[in-house]
Order: structure tokens, then sequence, then C-alpha cells
């Protein structure tokens, strides 16, 4: 029976470049074999198939989490804005609801889905709030993993799986609450967690520095990983970039979705007495800050970090296990886990 | 083949919004490219084609480089594959290639099962990714790809038609890789000649139901020009990586007495067209046509061969779990039984090798037993002579003595008559 044959030294250093490293003369039209064409095909096909992005904004209620959504994406995309606003009450639990939008810019194609949860935070007794979510974000990687394991499997897995979540953390100034350090705590293991201050309009510069500080600090001294993480920075230039980012979490943000005349242009903001707040202007607000990373630098590496760590996690835990301890993933302490074992 | 992108059809739900600004998610393909250039690409190229029929050679001309190839010999007594892979570069793209070459193919007397060496290969790569993909702790991202992306099947220029070695073989490899079918050394063949021999191998392929790549022609910036090359396959090229000097420029040919073929003149060969439908334009195309394609029918028939279902027979989805389970619970039956089968086997053979082993010592002690007989036995024999030879010498003795006291008596008697005599005599 024949089989193939081959040799040990199956990589050979880089066999002469294709550009102008032949021995000795000048770089010839001829040498072109055109193996970078590939990255126009690359492209053309992520043009053709679409990107999709799911956020889960995280936050007590009131402190513009709905908001900030209009002005990342320019466009009504949250809950509230779709739905009859003013006329909601505060649910009685925490409900998990996500709305999907097709954006399109410059020919690039999205589905957006943003994924609210109203009714985090509101209770009286709070003991717990993260569980749905965690079972939220476990259930969309077990459709994921349901869908990868058939036999028979679509050509491209719909990926519903949550990518970023957005905790805002409301401005009191003083440290984080233990609400905000058990949910982070929690949820930092499972989805990439952007923290931000909300309605940072009513900190001053010096206020808001020392929050920050003093925010950083609690998230360190209870092991919080929060985006981007540093056990996941690729190479020394990677950390040099999230090092800068690091220094500045959580993002002091602003959300409006409303423009105003100043200085000559529209700009979005927020009309006070007192003045302008202009949304986008980092002497202002750290807003385009949070834009920026989030969509228009590190998009790619959060989808990225979903799929190929929090996924996998996910799927090494879920393959290991049978069924009955699937719940305490979800954050069921192990009591309750015990009493439905026996 | 419909493509699942997400916004051709609404789904439910999904609304299109417009934006009021320029959000800057645009960039995203741009992040997207970016990975892919950090991470590198990977392609797999399998050649099929006899022996000497240029196939080294033209990846040599193809990717500008020199591969170490070296001749094989016409005598193989079975094909083989020969794989090999190259480090390039080009601008920022980091490519790794790597090329299969068929060695021996078409030699033998019998060709009946030629084509398996080629088919076990590509299974085999589809296996040990089907292998990493099942893993629990996997590692996709960095993994080497080796399935075979793209198929050359290298045509002999005899300008009639396929052989049926041909057929048979792409007829088994149709439903595993993508088939590009060339002709090769298409210097050989007259203009009027090739454009016979092309038509006569398309609808020779058609007739016998093989399907080979078809350039994809969804994407509207490249419809037009693959159309307009899936008139033009089978491609005839030429191969060289020689240069002759033609004008003023060196180029890629090959010499003869009445002319120079040039391999990058479109009126000589169709070599540019192969690069560029190969490299330029349909790279992704072939990667990506592998990967949903060809590998996800090997893993359906793979896992299906292994007794894996999505439904069980009521209709009920079976989970993964569940048949793991199952298979899990047989294959340590199976590992159990193999192990009472070998302790029994090792006992036996213990048994065996005991009985062996008394049965020699029984035999050696017979053999020490008769060798002491014997040994006594000639003792005895021996004493016996040696007695008997005693007793000769004792009675040799006793008449020696005898003898001598004869001798000693008729002495003394002797003297004594001589004296009577003597006596007498005086008288």
């Amino acid at each position: 029976m024949s089989e193939a044959v081959v040799p040990d030294n199956m990589m050979s250093p880089a066999v002469g470049g294709l550009y102008g490293e032949k021995a000795g003369g000048p770089v010839v039209d001829f040498s072109y074999v055109g193996i970078d064409a590939i990255l126009e095909q690359m492209r053309r096909k992520a043009m053709k198939q679409g990107f999709e992005l799911n956020i889960m904004v995280v936050g007590q209620s009131g402190l513009g989490k709905s908001t900030l959504m209009n002005t990342l994406f320019k466009s009504k995309v949250s809950r509230k804005s779709v739905l009859a606003t003013g006329q909601e009450k505060i649910p009685k639990t925490i409900e998990i609801k996500s709305i999907s939008h097709d954006i399109e810019e410059k020919g690039v194609r999205m589905k957006l889905t943003v994924i609210d949860t109203p009714g985090f935070g509101d209770q009286i007794n709070n003991e717990n709030c993260w569980q749905p979510i965690m079972k939220f974000i476990n259930d969309q990687y077990e459709a994921y993993l349901q869908e990868e394991i058939n036999i028979n499997r679509k050509k491209r897995i719909p990926d519903s799986r949550v990518h970023c979540c957005i905790y805002f953390i409301p401005p009191t100034g003083h440290s984080l609450r233990p609400l905000d350090v058990e949910f982070m705590r929690r949820l930092s293991k499972v989805v990439n967690i952007v923290p931000v201050i909300a309605k940072a309009d009513t900190l001053t510069l010096e206020e808001r520095d020392f929050f920050k500080k003093k925010i950083r600090e609690d998230l360190r001294a209870n092991g919080i990983d929060v985006y981007p993480q540093k056990e996941f920075d690729e190479d020394t230039e990677d950390r040099m970039i999230n090092e800068k980012i690091r220094e500045m979490i959580p993002f002091a943000v602003v959300g409006s979705d409303q423009e105003y005349q100043v200085n000559g242009r529209r700009l979005l903001g927020r009309k006070t007495k007192w003045g302008t707040i202009e949304v986008e202007n980092i002497a202002h607000c750290e807003f385009a800050y949070l834009r920026d990373l989030l969509i228009r630098t590190h998009m790619q590496n959060i989808k990225d970090i979903t799929s190929s760590i929090h996924y996998e996690m996910y799927r090494v835990r879920r393959l290991n296990e049978n069924n009955t301890v699937v719940a305490h993933a979800n954050g069921i302490p192990e009591h309750h886990l015990a009493a439905h074992e026996m | 083949m419909a493509s699942s992108d997400v916004a051709r059809q609404p789904d439910k739900g999904v609304r299109p919004l417009s934006l009021a600004g320029h959000v800057g998610f645009d960039s995203l393909p741009d992040q997207l490219v970016n990975k892919s250039i950090y991470q590198g690409f990977c392609f797999n190229i399998l050649c099929i084609g006899e022996t000497g029929i240029g196939k080294s050679t033209l990846m040599d001309t193809l990717f500008n480089t020199n591969f170490e190839n070296f001749e094989s010999s016409h005598f193989e007594p079975q094909v083989k594959l020969r794989a090999q892979t190259y480090d390039l570069q080009e601008s920022n793209v980091r490519l790794r290639l790597t090329v299969v070459n068929t060695v021996g193919f078409g030699d033998q007397m019998n060709k009946q099962e030629s084509y398996q060496p080629v088919v076990d290969y590509i299974d085999r790569q589809f296996e040990s990714y089907l292998q990493e993909e099942l893993k629990i702790k996997r590692s996709l991202h960095n993994y080497h790809d080796s399935r075979v992306h793209a198929c050359l099947y290298f045509i002999s220029p005899s300008g009639h038609s396929l052989k049926s070695l041909d057929l048979v073989t792409m007829k088994k490899l149709d439903s595993k890789v993508n088939i590009i079918p060339v002709i090769a050394k298409a210097d050989t063949i007259s203009k009027s000649e090739l454009h016979k021999f092309k038509i006569k191998i398309m609808s020779e392929l058609v007739s016998n139901g093989v399907q080979i790549y078809q350039f994809p022609l969804d994407d509207e910036t490249v419809a037009k020009v693959n159309t307009t090359m899936n008139g033009h396959l089978p491609f005839a090229v030429v191969g060289s990586t020689e240069e002759v000097c033609v004008g003023n420029k060196m180029v890629k040919a090959r010499q003869y007495p009445w002319g120079v073929v040039q391999v990058e003149n479109e009126n000589h060969c169709d070599f540019v067209k192969l690069r560029e439908m190969l490299i330029c334009v349909n790279m992704e195309d072939l990667r990506e046509q592998t990967h949903t394609r060809h590998y996800e029918l090997y893993r359906r028939c793979k896992l299906e061969e292994m007794g894996f279902k999505d439904t069980d027979p009521e209709c009920k989805p079976v989970s993964l779990q569940q048949t793991y389970e199952a298979k899990r619970q047989e294959f340590l039956v199976e590992l159990q039984r193999r192990e009472d089968e070998m302790r029994q086997m090792f006992v036996q053979r213990v048994k065996e090798k005991e009985a062996e082993l008394k049965e020699a010592e029984r035999e050696l002690q017979s053999r020490f037993e008769q060798l002491k007989r014997l040994h006594a036995d000639e003792k005895a024999t021996l004493e016996e002579k040696k007695r008997l030879l005693d007793e000769d010498q004792s009675s040799f003795s006793k008449r020696r003595a005898a003898a001598q006291l004869l001798q000693a008596q008729s002495l003394t008697a002797n003297g004594k008559k001589d004296k009577d005599r003597k006596n007498s005599g005086f008288m």
C-alpha cells in the first residue's frame, strides 16, 4: 500500500523572496506572481458575506444605555427607540431583550444585535442578578456548539454569541459597588467586558480621574480582567497599544442623539444652561475613544477573542462534563446542585 | 449555491436601518485583512500527471522559484505522493505553499489501482483536520491546514482525447477536491488541433459526469473574467524556468531551432490565464470550496459511518454526547475483552513455555543418566581388562620364576654331572 512520502525538511526557509531577492539583479517585472492578490480576494469575500456583531448592554435603568447605543451607531438601534418610549415600567425581574438591525456603511454590511437587560440591578434584592445574563450568554454558546457538532451543518453558522458586554458604572465618584464587582468578576470569565462610566458629565475632570483610578484598583484587587485582557496580547506592538487603552479604562462617556449648533457646526451633544457638552470632543468626554476601540480598531479582535477563547473554554467545559453539571456554569451555587443531584 | 449572507433576504425581526453619520465600521474588512496578514496564508496544490509531463517545471514557473526537484524514474512499482512545503513571501503576504506531486503515476503495467494513493492522501488530510476539529482542547486557528485546495490534472497532449486512466482518476477525485485540468506540453499541439482537443476533452468530461472546478460567477467584480476563463478550460500550458532573449527582454521560454515558445505570451499558451485564475483571482474561493463543500462532505460521510446521527429513529435529536457515551462504552467493553484475551493468551504461552522447559529438563536428565551408565560400563570394562592384565602379569611372573628355577636346577645338575664325569675319569 503506498503512502505519501513526506521528507523531514518540510519547511525549507523562504525560498527566495518573490520580489527582487534573486541573486544580483534589479527588480524585474516578471518575478511578480500575484500572491498578494489574495488580500483583495479576502476583502471581497468579507464584503459579500457581511459581518455580525452582538453587543450586550448591562446597567441599572436610567444610566443612558440606550442613548449610548444610539450615539455609537448613529441610528436608533436600541430597544427604547423601537418600542414606545417613556411608557415602560421597570420590570420585576431581569429580562433579556435583543434587537437586530442591518446597517451598512460604504458597502460594508453588518448585522448588529443589541442585547438589552432591563431590570438589572433595579430590584431591592439583587443577589444572583447575573444569573439570567450568564445563562443567556451560555445559551448562545450552546446554540453555536450544537450547530457546529451537527452532521449536516449550515455553510455559515449564525453567530449569536455575545461578543462584547458594556457595563455601565453609575457615576458615584467613589468606587465600585459590590454589585458591580460581583457582576464583573463572574462575567469577565465568559465574555469580553468593557466597563464605562455612564453620565460622565456629572463628574469634574479631577473627580473623574480619581474615580477611574479607584475603579482600576478595585478591578485589580478583585482579579477582574476586562477587555483588553492582558493575557491575550499577541506581540509587543499589541501590548503597547493595549497598555495605553488599559490605562484609560473605564471610559467616561456621555451619550446623545441630538444635534446642536456649536461654533458654526452641528454636533452631537447635550445642551445645558452652563454649556453644551460635545459628545465627540475628547476634551469633554471619552466617547470617541470608546467608539474607536469598539468599532474602528478592535472590533475584529473582540470577535476573535470571543470565538477562539471564550467559546473554546465553554466548549471544553461542556464536552468534558455530563448534563447535570451544566447548571454550574450558569452561576448557580454548588449546594443547589448537590440537592438536585441527590 | 445560495450564499447565506445575512442581509440578502431580511430575517424576521431584522430591520434595515440607515445611519445618520459616519460610524466607522467600514474599517472591518481592513481589520480582518490585517489579522490574516498577521496569521499568514496556506495553500496546497496537488499535481497529478504522468512521469515527465512537466509538473515540477510548471510549479517552478508558476511560483517563480526553484523548488527542490529531482527526476523520478519510470520504474516505480506503485504510485506514491511526494509533498513539499515552502514558505513564500510577496510584499507583506506570507504564504505557506505545499506542493504534492505524484510519483510514478501512469508508469505501471496495471494501472487499475493508480488512483487509490491519491484518494487516500486527500482523505488523510481531511481526516487529520476532522480529528483536530473534534478534539476537546483544540487550536484551529494555529492549525496548519494541509487539505488539498486545488488539484491540477495534467493531460498528455495526444491531441485526440482523454485516456481512460484520466477519466477514471478524475471521476474518483471530483467529489473530493477542486480539479483543474491542464493540457501539458502544449507546444506540441498546433492551434487548430488544440481547439478541437479542448472541445473533445470538455465533452468527454461532461458525458462522463466529471465535475471539474468552475470559476465562481457570483461576485460581480470577477464574474465576467471568470466566465471567459471558464470557456478556455482546460488551459494549455507550457512551463519553463529558462530565460531566452527575445527582442531586448529576457523572458521565460523554450527555445527550439524553429522558434521560441514564450511562456507568458498569451498567443503561445494559456499559462498567464492559469496563473491569473489559480492565484490572483480565485485562490480564496478554492480554499473556501475545499472547506465548505469537499470537507463538509467528507465529514458528513465519516461521521455517519462512525454511527453518529443528528436524529435517532424516533426523529428526536440525538445529542452528540449520548452517541459519544455509547461509543465510549462500546470501546471500553472492547478494550476489556481484548485485555482478557491477551491475558489468556499470555497465560497459555507461559504454560506452553513451562511445559517445554520441563520437557527439556527431563531430556537432559535422561541423557545424563545415560551418559553415567555408559561411563560406568566403560569403567567396568576397563577394570575387567586391568584384572586380566594383572592376572597375565602374575602368571607370567610365576612362569618366569618357575623357568628360572628350572634353569638354575638344570645348571647345578649339569655341573654335578660334569664333576661326576671328571671324577670317574680318574679311576
